[in-house]
């Protein structure tokens, strides 16, 4: 008998040409658009990078936080203290700020680490309400009331905007590609085993804590790169928005709409985020009323979200990261 | 210093409120309930609006209260929570966390941002002085021995009751309790009826003895969790005690500075958390 492994579905080229495509679309935007379609992405990437981090960790690696908000606002101010108080070109400041929020999560690692489930989800929020609480007592990053960005003083604008922009659209395409080549890579394998059983993962030999604590730290570099990205595009940094719940709200929101456990979810889920975003966000808690609601509504009918649910009817899978086995 | 400590376990007696609500529902069925300081802010602002309405005293809005917490608690249990209990946490977690977010909004809608209490008549004034310059406030006295009562009923309730049993059955082996014949559904949608029981007593507490805002609900749920923690899970007197520890060390931060005092807090957590993960009365694992 003769098997094979079928790893791609036939979808996915078409999937990747369209991607290509828009990309090149994306790249020349400046060239065609205007300076409020720039800053409306950026602010759109930093959800989607958010989201995509945290569909990492709770739909391939377990672990639910509500605590992400934390790397997302060590990102901003990492960035913020190396512009402004070192001088270092805002620019090279938003990779080492997501390095920052790296190396900071292995240590909070430890400390979330003790905690499992449901626990663990509060967990991280506490050590996110401790950041926030120590970082508005820093005066040297303007304490509660928060600073401004001034290390672009000097820059000009049409540069700032244009760098921002194609910063932003690089880092969409890297986070898209990465976890995508990571998930179909041996090492991704191990994380979605662990993802369907722990127990199982590990009597296959798979250093189930190890991959764990890789999720959280990866999860926590992008994180901090949509933290950087966001404050830099709005030039205004406090406590109380970098450190916000709502980050993992919208978040967690994105992905479960999108659909979890699937790298096309936070991309379907972000585009309808853009839209509701673009269209009811003037109605204030109304909006958010009716964000909590579909949340809640899609987790007890549809958990598997829109593109699980096409996947369902239709057999999509745009990207797929699974292995198939058939024997012909 | 004393009375540094005494009002340290007054505040920590309204903690232990909060935090018997979570210890419940987490011992029954593993279930982590994000949306609780949110429930708590609404049953404080739904307390006022009974006082508004119908001009009733405290204890009579109190017994109004109960038995309508017991009943949203079984049903929303039953109709929303059962469905999402899984090996899985996420759905719980999410509903949980999206009804937090629902709750805020709704409260902000109907009852503006603005901080509101609950007129109890002078209670929350009222005090009395042991030897010459210690004052202690009746309101948190009756708190505290509202939750040594609590703490200790729960753990009557589970020690010697048939309901306890069910309670323990269920949460030990839910599949050989359901072969004894014992209904998991209706055995878990009691246990939050239970909690939102506790859960209201603590929100009319909060709205007496300060106020309640919209978007109070979460630094709540972070202070029960933290004396959930600190005491140990599945104790209900290692949560009277988490609750003590945290309010303690509360007030010795506020002392200290007004503005570090809540992250005083936090921090007497971490180091518990780090030193003894499994609490100061650790009695069930996971």
């Amino acid at each position: 008998m003769n098997a094979e492994v079928v790893r791609n579905t036939g979808n996915n080229y078409v999937g990747i040409g369209l991607a290509v495509l828009v990309v090149i679309a994306a790249a020349t935007l400046p060239l065609w658009g205007n300076a409020y379609w720039m800053h409306e992405f950026v602010n759109i990437a930093c959800f989607f990078i958010f989201a995509m981090m945290w569909n990492l960790l709770a739909g391939y690696g377990g672990m639910v936080s509500v605590g992400q908000q934390a790397f997302f606002g060590i990102g901003g101010y990492a960035m913020l203290a190396m512009g402004n108080l070192a001088g270092f070109n805002p620019f090279i400041t938003v990779p080492l700020a997501a390095i920052c929020a790296a190396l900071l999560s292995y240590p909070l690692s430890k400390l979330a680490f003790r905690l499992h489930g449901g626990y663990f989800a509060i967990g991280t929020w506490v050590i996110s309400e401790v950041i926030r609480l120590s970082v508005a007592n820093i005066p040297a990053v303007g304490a509660g009331a928060g600073t401004s960005l001034t290390a672009f003083r000097g820059m000009d604008r049409t540069m700032r905007q244009y760098g921002t922009y194609w910063i932003a659209l690089a880092c969409v395409v890297a986070t898209i590609v990465l976890i995508y080549l990571f998930l179909r890579s041996k090492q991704g394998l191990a994380l979605q085993a662990i993802r369907d059983s722990e127990v199982a993962a590990e009597s296959q030999g798979i250093n189930v804590k190890q991959m764990k604590l890789a999720v959280y730290v990866v999860a926590a570099f992008g994180c901090g790169l949509a933290g950087a990205l966001y404050f830099m595009s709005n030039l205004r940094i406090s406590p109380d928005a970098a450190f916000s719940v709502n980050w993992t709200a919208f978040g967690i929101f994105i992905v479960m709409i999108g659909g979890i456990g699937r790298i096309e979810g936070p991309i379907i889920g972000t585009i309808l985020f853009w839209l509701i975003n673009h269209y009811f966000s003037d109605y204030g808690t109304w909006y958010l009323i009716g964000l909590g609601s579909l949340a809640i509504l899609m987790t007890l009918f549809a958990k598997e979200g829109i593109a699980g649910l096409t996947h369902k009817r239709f057999g999509w899978d745009v990207l797929p990261t699974k292995r198939i086995f058939k024997a012909s | 210093m004393i009375e540094t400590i005494i009002q340290g376990l007054l505040l920590g007696g309204l903690y232990c409120i909060f935090a018997l609500g979570l210890s419940l529902m987490f011992g029954v069925m593993r279930l982590t309930n994000i949306a609780l300081g949110d429930q708590i802010i609404i049953s404080g602002f739904i307390a006022i609006g009974i006082a508004a309405i119908l001009g009733l005293n405290v204890l009579l809005i109190g017994i109004c209260i109960l038995p309508i917490a017991f009943i949203s608690g079984y049903l929303f249990q039953r109709m929303v929570l059962n469905p999402t209990l899984s090996k899985d946490p996420l759905p719980s977690l999410v509903v949980t966390f999206g009804l937090s977010i629902v709750i805020q909004n709704v409260l902000q809608e109907v009852f503006s941002a603005n901080p509101r209490s609950l007129d109890s008549g002078g209670l929350n004034t009222e005090s009395f002085s042991i030897g010459a310059d210690l004052h202690i406030g009746v309101l948190p006295v009756i708190i505290f021995i509202t939750a040594i009562i609590c703490t200790y009923g729960l753990q009557l309730l589970f020690a010697k009751t048939a309901l306890g049993r069910s309670f323990r059955a269920v949460s030990d082996d839910k599949e050989v309790a359901e072969l004894m014949g014992m209904s998991a559904k209706k055995v878990y949608a009691t246990a939050t009826g239970i909690a939102f029981c506790l859960i209201a007593i603590a929100g009319i507490f909060q709205s007496i003895r300060t106020t309640v805002a919209p978007a109070d609900g979460p630094s709540l749920l972070l202070f029960a969790f933290e004396a959930v923690i600190i005491g140990g899970m599945g104790s209900f007197w290692g949560t009277f005690v988490g609750a003590m520890v945290l309010g303690i060390s509360q007030q010795i931060g506020f002392k200290f500075d007004p503005g570090w005092g809540i992250w005083f807090g936090h921090l007497v957590f971490i180091i518990i958390l780090f030193i003894k993960p499994n609490g100061l009365f650790p009695k069930t694992k996971g």
